[in-house]
């Protein structure tokens, strides 16, 4: 144990305190997002884009299916990273509309591992890999989208008709949904 | 008997008031630090000398700043963002309902500084991160009563940030101001100590904190059960469709709970739901944890005790994580939380990486890192701190990043603000962390 203040009386009160400059230590979680970054790698059909460089934070993921019935779309998710990563996940949200049993219309994704099942081991990768999943197998049982849902279980070729109206830009029932193809 | 205090007022009107404290500082012991010399410069030290930082003035900041106060330590600081909320005043026993509104740290301040002659306590209405290494560094301990985990981990950060090491890596202790760190939930509470960069950080034992009670979108969404399923549907889904204050979730604002509670019961109420009550509302949005009076006044006592053997070593600190809890009988047990060996904020302890000058050019650096037999990287990403602002030098992988960094690789590093003394992080596949290096030139350009 050491005894703190033997040096008590030279040390505080402004005088003879060590002048490190101003650099401030990066966080903990920039430390971690970049070398999530850095390791990242990203499955052909998925792309980040950074508008600012500098801010490795926040940045959007696009993916474009190249299988399934998503294939041949474009969706973008925000990705923002909090101060307490990777102790919690980083918010994610579809910002392409689209009809899809998992995701709802203002672009909240249901995805185990961004809420309940997140994990700090996870990294950005496997959220990317979780959200490129969701596109091939979209998930009839938990759905966020449950009309989506109930016709992905119940008629999958009308499923796919909407999927691709949607996609083309369009109406699916009363909602009416962007274009979003390649 | 020739008080060191004898030219204080009060002393002299109570010549007996410290006679509880002298007991332990004027007088040796089989508890006592090694090293410790009974004499009353001690207990001037405390008096006059020594300076501590109390972070929170709520629950725990109310009972600390009491304790610390007449413990006889006179010159403490706090600093809390909040302000004064009737259902505080139970146990927040520095306020009374005149106060509510006002900054709590301002209030506590006022109630010590005259109820406890002599004792200067400043107060901050602010939030930690208003604050920089200058502003911390004048303290000799620091103390914290917080209820948020991001709160606890920025000022541990900040304090792992202060340390400055010698060339052969070790701790300059002189730049180590210990973290004293209370916690309470309910009938349960922890005490620990911390000494940044020698004992076990906040970050290193992360995963004692639970994590945040979260549903799964899809329940909450379509087959909610529980009333706290109906309100994190109204909190998370329909706030920011309907948007009906034009803003964020103010969970202090009642015309905010109100909204949700109306909402919430209607959703529950579709799914016959039982159970939606205001509090519960209040609870969920505010994610409110029931404080109990009794709990905050032990883990402050305890708290208290281990600043005043840290500025005294009267006696030997804890060792160093108590946990206390008091739901069935009394309970508590110590134990020493140990060092995490890769603990992204404390066990990144700079190295050094000696270069030429500030001549080289980025692409120098990074062969330099590549090359270097104790190093030998694969591919790694670069990214750099300037007044507490982060910049990307460069990052290989990243397609959009690259594109937009490659010019730095042929600019040299002073073109790119690097000083000697300045820090990389560093982070490459052959290693689990990214790695922070302080860059030391041979000679100057």
């Amino acid at each position: 144990m050491i005894k703190l203040f033997s040096l008590k009386q030279q040390k505080k009160d402004g005088e003879a305190t060590p002048k490190v400059g101003n650099q401030k230590k990066a966080s903990a979680a920039h430390l971690r997002i970049t070398k999530d970054l850095n390791e990242l790698n990203l499955p052909k059909t998925c792309n980040t884009e950074f508008s600012d460089p500098d801010d490795l934070l926040n940045f959007k993921l696009i993916i474009c299916p190249d299988e399934g019935f998503y294939r041949g779309g474009k969706f973008t998710f925000s990705f923002k990273v909090g101060p307490n990563y990777p102790h919690e996940p980083p918010k994610v949200k579809c910002e392409t509309q689209v009809y899809h049993p998992n995701i709802d219309l203002e672009g909240n994704v249901c995805l185990n591992i961004l809420r309940e099942d997140w994990k700090p081991v996870l990294t950005v990768n496997s959220i990317v890999y979780g959200l490129q999943y969701l596109f091939l197998e979209p998930n009839p049982e938990d759905p966020l989208n449950k009309e989506a849902a109930e016709v992905l279980q119940n008629n999958r070729r009308l499923f796919e008709q909407n999927v691709q109206k949607a996609m083309r830009g369009g109406h699916v029932g009363s909602v009416f949904f962007e274009r979003c193809l390649k | 008997m020739d008080s060191p205090m004898s030219e204080n007022n009060e002393d002299q009107q109570y010549p007996r008031r410290w006679n509880h404290i002298r007991k332990i500082l004027e007088r040796a012991g089989p508890f006592c630090h090694p090293n410790y010399e009974a004499s009353p410069e001690v207990l001037n030290f405390v008096m006059t000398s020594c300076k501590i930082l109390v972070i929170g003035a709520g629950g725990l900041g109310c009972e600390l700043l009491k304790d610390l106060a007449l413990m006889g330590f006179q010159k403490i600081d706090v600093i809390d963002m909040d302000t004064i909320d009737l259902s505080n005043l139970n146990r927040q026993f520095l306020f009374r309902r005149k106060d509510i509104g006002q900054s709590k740290a301002e209030v506590a301040a006022n109630f010590i500084n005259s109820r406890i002659p002599g004792c200067k306590v400043t107060p901050h209405f602010n939030r930690i991160q208003d604050f920089d290494e200058d502003f911390y560094r004048q303290f000799h301990i620091v103390v914290c009563g917080l209820d948020s985990i991001v709160a606890r981990r920025w000022i541990n950060g900040m304090l792992l940030s202060m340390l400055s090491y010698e060339e052969n890596g070790e701790l300059d202790q002189s730049t180590l101001i210990p973290m004293i760190d209370g916690g309470t939930e309910g009938f349960k509470g922890n005490a620990r100590v911390i000494l940044p960069g020698m004992s076990a950080c906040v970050d290193c034992t992360l995963d004692l904190y639970p994590p945040q009670v979260t549903y799964p979108l899809c329940t909450i969404a379509n087959t909610p059960r529980l009333p706290e399923h109906c309100i994190e549907y109204v909190k998370l889904i329909q706030w920011p469709k309907e948007n009906p204050f034009d803003c964020a979730i103010d969970g202090d604002d009642p015309h905010h709970t109100n909204w949700i509670y109306e909402k919430s019961q209607d959703r529950a109420n579709q799914f016959n739901i039982p159970g939606i009550t205001y509090r519960l509302v209040q609870g969920v949005i505010k994610n409110i944890i029931p404080a109990v009076a009794s709990t905050n006044a032990i883990i402050a006592a305890a708290c208290a005790t281990e600043v005043f053997k840290m500025a005294t070593s009267c006696c030997l600190p804890l060792k160093n994580y108590m946990v206390f809890n008091d739901l069935d009988g009394i309970y508590t047990y110590t134990y020493e939380a140990e060092k995490k060996e890769d603990c992204l904020a404390c066990s990144n302890v700079p190295k050094i990486l000696e270069i030429e000058n500030d001549n080289l050019k980025l692409q120098q650096l990074i062969d330099i890192l590549c090359e270097n037999e104790s190093y030998q990287m694969k591919n790694p990403g670069l990214t750099t701190v300037h007044d507490g602002k982060t910049f990307t030098l460069y990052i290989p992988t990243v397609k959009s990043i690259e594109e937009r960094t490659r010019e730095n690789l042929k600019k040299t590093l002073s073109d790119l603000g690097l000083k000697n003394g300045s820090e990389i992080l560093v982070a490459d596949i052959t290693n689990p962390n990214t790695l922070i290096f302080s860059l030391k030139f041979k000679s100057h350009s």
